[in-house]
């Protein structure tokens, strides 16, 4: 497997802030990390959580590089002004979140800069985890050219409409015929949002439609397992989570 | 965030942000995901003024016992007041707001 390194291996990483074309053609900036070399890499999309675009996504950005891929993680927050990612990620918290709409479009955007690139290979993933893990599903329902789906914990894919706003218009799960790569969802079996119900619906969505799916859900682990810096950290369930995601990466996108 | 359950109201007052006070127009009030505080959810209130940028906030994240006994408290502090006759609803006389997040 590719993030099976050895101690005698050559590596080498660049990341940096780059600026790239999203929604509407507006410039936004990304954080980008690579592999140095001439790949082909497979490329990756990696959708900032709601809390803002901070840290653990920049050091997530850097993973997934450490492990092969060419990764962009777009601000969608840009248009929110500037600041601390916690005032930032505030600012959009106060509005709603950010339009479903935009965010497609700066995901679309992430996904041609990927393609443009002469070292990245024809393959790309999506991966998300809280409002990212459901835009990432949203974005292999809406979007074209995705090779493979990462949902972590995707709150509101099912929602109510009393829960409908302008931001967030339609249901994801309304969508799910329309997905067009295999997924991978990870899941606390303790999560307030998505509920283990709600997760359910969403499973249950996609064996209705035939889709290529596999879910792990997880029992002592609620909401973002994966964040280290927060409470709901879980080891155990965290480390087999990530051995589950590159597991699937190399099956759909090597 | 994974609730989306946010509300605002325009307020009158002042806030302070590191060494500096500056008006506050707005609360935003969430429940929702704290940046801080070790919960999944918890009641956030945010006393900014968006005309000065996202800095301008003044923020507090408290558990759901904490912010109702906190509206109580608010409440209860209000009605004595009242029955005091001491409750003044006038504005806050505007003066050049500063900006924390260039001092």
């Amino acid at each position: 497997m590719a993030h099976a390194y050895q101690t005698d291996q050559y590596e080498g990483m660049i990341a940096e802030t780059v600026t790239m074309r999203g929604h509407n053609g507006d410039s936004i900036n990304a954080y980008v990390a690579r592999p140095l070399g001439s790949g082909p890499f497979p490329g990756m999309v990696v959708i900032h959580h709601a809390p803002g675009w901070d840290e653990w996504y920049r050091e997530c950005t850097r993973k997934f590089a450490h492990h092969g891929f060419v990764a962009i993680s777009p601000n969608l927050y840009f248009r929110d002004g500037h600041g601390t990612p916690e005032d930032v990620g505030a600012k959009v918290r106060a509005a709603g979140g950010a339009p479903d709409a935009r965010v497609l479009g700066d995901l679309d955007g992430a996904n041609a800069w990927l393609r443009s690139l002469p070292y990245v290979s024809r393959k790309i993933g999506i991966f998300g985890t809280c409002s990212g893990g459901r835009q990432a599903f949203l974005a292999g329902c809406r979007l074209k050219g995705l090779d493979a789906v990462i949902e972590c914990w995707g709150g509101r894919v099912v929602m109510s409409k009393e829960e409908l706003t302008p931001n967030q218009p339609v249901a994801p799960i309304e969508y799910t015929k329309d997905l067009s790569a295999p997924m991978l969802g990870l899941f606390g079996n303790e999560d307030k949002s998505p509920t283990p119900e709600q997760v359910n619906q969403h499973e249950a969505e996609l064996k209705k439609h035939g889709k290529q799916y596999e879910f792990h859900r997880y029992d002592g682990a609620g909401h973002g397992f994966f964040y280290y810096d927060r409470a709901a950290y879980r080891q155990d369930q965290a480390v087999d989570g990530w051995k589950k995601l590159f597991a699937f990466t190399d099956r759909t996108l090597r | 965030m994974c609730t989306m359950i946010a509300q605002q109201v325009k307020i009158t007052g002042r806030g302070k942000s590191g060494p500096e006070w500056f008006d506050v127009r707005e609360a935003n009030v969430s429940y929702d995901h704290p940046y801080d505080l070790p919960l999944e959810h918890a009641l956030n209130i945010d006393f900014v003024n968006e005309a000065m940028g996202p800095g301008a906030r003044v923020a507090v994240e408290l558990s759901v016992d904490a912010a109702r006994q906190l509206v109580q408290t608010i409440q209860a502090v209000l009605a004595e007041a009242d029955q005091r006759g001491v409750l003044e609803d006038c504005p806050v006389i505007a003066v050049p707001a500063r900006d924390p997040t260039t001092a």
